[in-house]
């Protein structure tokens, strides 16, 4: 087995220094009823790298790669180009192969880019402190809530029907079992004046999502000072955070906690994970945030150094005070988010996020001139909702059955409110060309 | 915004507040051991690490809420931002790099063969909402996993989607609340039982979702005092959450009579799986009653850590709490593969949605990777060799260094700190120590049942000589300081890292999460010369 280094030799010398006379009596405390006798049946011996090799290929195979077919899914997960740079970066061993960044003096490498990502975090969500990374969007935007109850000292949560239906379900899975309610609007364009209307004194926070699931831009200054007025937090998502560099920050809008998932820099879409959530929120509720903190010290010598800090928060200092259970977290899918957007830069950035809505602005303007679809945003980024004339699921089969992968049918993500099941969600990347578009185009004016 | 760095002036002063005498050089650098600014020091606006087409003239349409002002994002060329990552990964630890003996995080080779498969076409790129009928492949692979891990655990069901092992220890404690709803006993069973020796994070996930957490002592032999479990268990315990092989690197001897009494009592097993590796292939937990347990992927199959992540969580469950596993989980209709997403009719009561998509697949595809690789046969040696590997440690030591408990140990070795007393040296120096002789220092003060504990896990991935090599080290580091004549030099360590001893009190005390012009460098750092 080209893993194991030792040989059977080397096993004899250490069982002599034991003083053990077989590996199996240092399992002598495993009960015997417990011990497997035979090997474990149904499970194939160790192959070489070739045969792994090929076996993987053979599940590629199985799969449709969007590089092969003209695409157009978001709601969520964004289809990005990621320079080689970030790649390369995340598998140097030195980062790739450490662990959480306990002993700060030989793990700086690790620190000082966590140090980075929190500063590129804030900037980006117009915020003023962020943590070291969450799992994703979906679990920090229930990490959120968590966090809104624990500020406020009261439990009912508020959510937009905007919001991502996933995002959506684990907060309300959270509040289940952590003992808050979530209230949620229908799924569809949130009325913000319902919004501001079911905020009441039970209330800690109002979740929303900009763009919203169904693309649309909104401004929340109002809806912020609804909450601010009835000592409620005002909790942003943001699912594209490359639409951060175009539209104008939650931050400014009021937002107390910004949570984003962070996948469409550095991090491929990987079939939904591992991702990256972004957390940022104002100096004053710092303490209440879950998760690790990278912060800046100085060494014996005076010189500049990080370290994981604030970590009486944390589960393995405060048990069962902790504002969290969070252990490990996204850090390798934080270098790569730092990588992406440090090449990227302030201009690269804005032109992305241009670029990005341009390719989104020419698919909405081609896909609504195909009679029978109807444009429903007045507003949007990337992504945007069109209204076909029957149900959108068997048009995206009919779709997949000619290679092209074209949107998702918002039924998949909603399957129990027929009003939106001729809802179709598409999205277009700076990756979208002509010739995917034409494809799309001229397939749905066959299949519909 | 962005602030210039005048390389022009210099970085004099590399070993500046340090009174040694040493020779100090222009650029603050010490040969390989570069000074790094951060990012926000290094770039200038107008430069760019990427080159994208110019976008076409559109007419936008965002509502009136287009961004305004300077984001602030400093401009870098390619080439820079190659050379501050590869400068920055140059500080930093790794298991590519030597022995990572930090006991309970099971630090192993790390197979690049991983790296690549995750990255293949049509792997690495899938969407998580395409058509079902165009990932059957990722379908089939996730279930291939799936099938292994209830294979090697002997268990019926297993939950793919939680991100990490604490999330996983949250699954598993929601599919016990909800079995407890089911039978009505959930107001009534409020208690959870933790050892003392617990991770940090299982009593925070029982008291998360309400519990009230109970400790349970250790008996002297570091294993749980029966009696005392015993004692503790009546009809308002839920669940006894425990760690086999358990944090001080021993296996519960009495497991089975602690699975029954847990049982008899109407309580969960919970099994925190984070040890899982020293007994794969030998033992099912499934054999032992457990009724749910997580693996952490990256600990017992090798997915790397990262830094502190990705991980990757999934929970096995028994057939009493399979009903209640979360959203989704994949089903093979005929010959097709399918996902019962949210709201698909089922049997069961799933207890929620935990994540958003389909759980960790670039960590399942490297776990695969690494099974496939070992097979049945290669798993249990490598749990055998990890075993076999951490007795020899600790017989190697246990004439310089004190053991914490008699007996063999499982993957890892626990040492407390009484070969340190009256010494003035204490475990953290000790450790900081280690880092000086080029090694990543053990865990330390874990578990928290034994005194200045020094918790040493080798892994199967060493060689012997690297293993002597390291035994030697760590002989001389305790005859060094049980010498008495070296307690200043091991305060002081490290004195080779690139840095020395940090602040960690001032950090916390003054936090400063991020950076803002106006935070400069410190006095005494290198890189105030150069910005002044």
């Amino acid at each position: 087995m080209r893993y194991l280094p030792l040989t059977d030799q080397d096993r004899r010398e250490m069982l002599a220094v034991i003083g053990a006379r077989s590996v199996d009596e240092l399992f002598c405390d495993v009960p015997r009823s417990a011990r497997l006798a035979a090997k474990i049946a149904d499970l194939p011996d160790h192959q070489g790298e070739l045969e792994v090799e090929r076996a993987f290929q053979a599940f590629a195979a199985k799969n449709v790669s969007p590089a092969s077919a003209p695409f157009f899914i978001g709601a969520g997960a964004y289809r990005h180009h990621v320079p080689s740079t970030v790649d390369y970066m995340i598998q140097r061993g030195e980062f790739l192969t450490s662990y959480t960044p306990y002993q700060p003096e030989i793990t700086q490498g690790t620190l000082q880019y966590l140090f980075e990502f929190q500063t590129q975090v804030t900037l980006l969500t117009g915020m003023e402190v962020a943590n070291a990374s969450m799992y994703d969007g979906s679990t920090g935007a229930a990490e959120a809530v968590l966090m809104a109850n624990r500020v406020t000292r009261r439990h009912k949560a508020l959510i937009s029907g905007g919001l991502h239906p996933q995002y959506r379900r684990v907060i309300e899975t959270t509040g289940r079992w952590e003992g808050f309610s979530a209230v949620v609007g229908k799924p569809d364009v949130e009325g913000l004046e319902d919004l501001i209307a079911g905020i009441d004194k039970e209330t800690s926070c109002v979740v929303v999502q900009n763009p919203s699931f169904f693309g649309h831009v909104r401004d929340f200054a109002e809806l912020a000072r609804a909450c601010h007025a009835a000592g409620a937090l005002l909790i942003v998502v943001v699912t594209e955070v490359v639409s951060l560099g175009l539209i104008k920050p939650p931050g400014e809008m009021g937002a107390d906690i910004v949570v984003c998932e962070g996948q469409s820099i550095g991090n491929g879409l990987g079939f939904g994970g591992p991702y990256v959530g972004l957390f940022a929120t104002r100096e004053k509720y710092m303490r209440q945030m879950p998760g690790r903190l990278v912060g800046e010290t100085v060494d014996a010598d005076g010189k500049r150094g990080f370290v994981l800090t604030l970590s009486t928060r944390e589960q393995h200092i405060r048990r069962e005070k902790a504002t969290s259970n969070i252990c490990t977290n996204a850090g390798l899918c934080a270098l790569a988010f730092t990588v992406h957007l440090t090449l990227l830069g302030e201009a690269g950035f804005r032109r992305l996020a241009e670029l990005n809505h341009a390719k989104a602005c020419e698919l909405a303007d081609r896909v609504s001139a195909v009679p029978g679809v109807q444009l429903v945003n007045e507003s949007f980024f990337n992504e945007f909702t069109v209204r076909l004339p029957g149900p959108a699921a068997p048009v995206v089969e009919a779709l997949a059955a000619k290679r092209i992968l074209g949107g998702l049918p918002v039924s998949r993500l909603v399957p129990d409110d027929p009003s939106v099941a001729n809802l179709l969600l598409l999205a277009a990347t700076e990756t979208a060309t002509e010739h995917g578009m034409a494809p799309l185009v001229t397939a749905l004016k066959e299949v519909l | 915004m962005v602030q210039s760095l005048d390389r022009s002036q210099g970085r004099a002063g590399g070993a500046a507040g340090r009174p040694t005498g040493a020779v100090t050089t222009f650029t603050g650098n010490r040969a390989l051991q570069i000074e790094e600014p951060l990012i926000f020091e290094l770039g200038q606006p107008g430069r760019c690490g990427v080159d994208l087409p110019e976008p076409a003239k559109v007419k936008d349409r965002l509502n009136g809420l287009r961004r305004t002002g300077e984001i602030g994002l400093p401009g870098l060329s390619e080439p820079q931002v190659v050379q501050h990552y590869t400068r920055l990964s140059q500080k930093n630890y790794a298991i590519d790099m030597g022995v990572y003996p930090l006991g309970s995080c099971t630090m192993k080779h790390n197979p690049r063969i991983n790296e690549k498969v995750a990255r293949l076409a049509g792997i690495g790129d899938l969407h998580p909402l395409q058509p079902l009928s165009t990932v059957q492949g990722a379908l089939e692979l996730i279930d291939s996993l799936a099938h292994w891990l209830k294979t090697l655990t002997g268990m019926p069901a297993v939950a793919m989607s939680p991100a990490a092992g604490a999330h996983g220890e949250m699954c598993g404690m929601m599919a016990i609340a909800a079995a407890l709803e089911a039978k009505g006993e959930r107001a009534r069973r409020r208690i959870v039982l933790a050892p003392e020796s617990a991770h940090g994070t299982n009593p925070a996930t029982a008291a998360a979702l309400g519990f009230t957490v109970k400790p349970i002592p250790a008996n002297e032999r570091g294993r749980v005092d029966l009696g005392a479990l015993k004692a503790a268990l009546g009809p308002e315990v839920a669940a006894i959450m425990l760690t086999n092989p358990n944090t001080c690197g021993l296996f519960e001897s009495e497991i089975v009579e602690i699975s029954e009494a847990v049982h008899e009592a109407g309580a969960y097993f919970y099994c925190d799986g984070a040890n899982f590796n020293a007994i794969v292939g030998r033992v099912r937990p499934g054999d032992l009653g457990v009724d749910c347990m997580h693996i952490n992927l990256h600990k017992t199959f090798s997915t790397p850590h990262g830094g502190g992540g990705p991980g990757a969580g999934p929970v096995v469950l028994s057939a009493a709490l399979a009903p209640y596993a979360p959203y989704p989980w994949i089903v093979k209709q005929a010959d097709r593969w399918a996902v019962a997403e949210d709201g698909a009719r089922v049997d069961g009561k799933p207890l929620g949605r935990l994540k958003a998509f389909h759980g960790q697949m670039g960590m399942f595809t490297r776990a695969l990777a690494y099974i496939m690789s070992h097979g049945a046969d290669g798993l249990k040696q490598a749990a055998e060799d990890a075993v076999l590997s951490a007795n020899y440690v600790m017989a190697s030591l246990k004439d310089v260094m004190t053991p914490a408990f008699e007996g063999p140990c499982m993957h890892e070795a626990l040492f407390d700190d009484g070969f340190l007393k009256d010494t003035g040296v204490s475990t953290l120096d000790f450790a900081k120590a280690m880092i000086d002789e080029g090694y990543h220092p053990m865990t330390m003060y874990f578990p928290l049942v034994v005194h200045g504990a020094m918790l040493i896990e080798p892994t199967e991935s060493q060689a012997k000589e690297d293993l002597d090599l390291f035994i030697a080290a760590m002989r001389s580091l305790a005859e060094r300081a049980k010498s008495g004549t070296a307690a200043q030099d091991f305060k002081a360590a490290p004195h080779f890292a690139p840095r020395r001893r940090l602040d960690e009190t001032l950090a916390a005390r003054k936090p400063i999460l991020r950076w803002r012009p106006s935070n400069n460098p410190p006095e005494g750092d290198p890189l105030r010369q150069a910005a002044e």
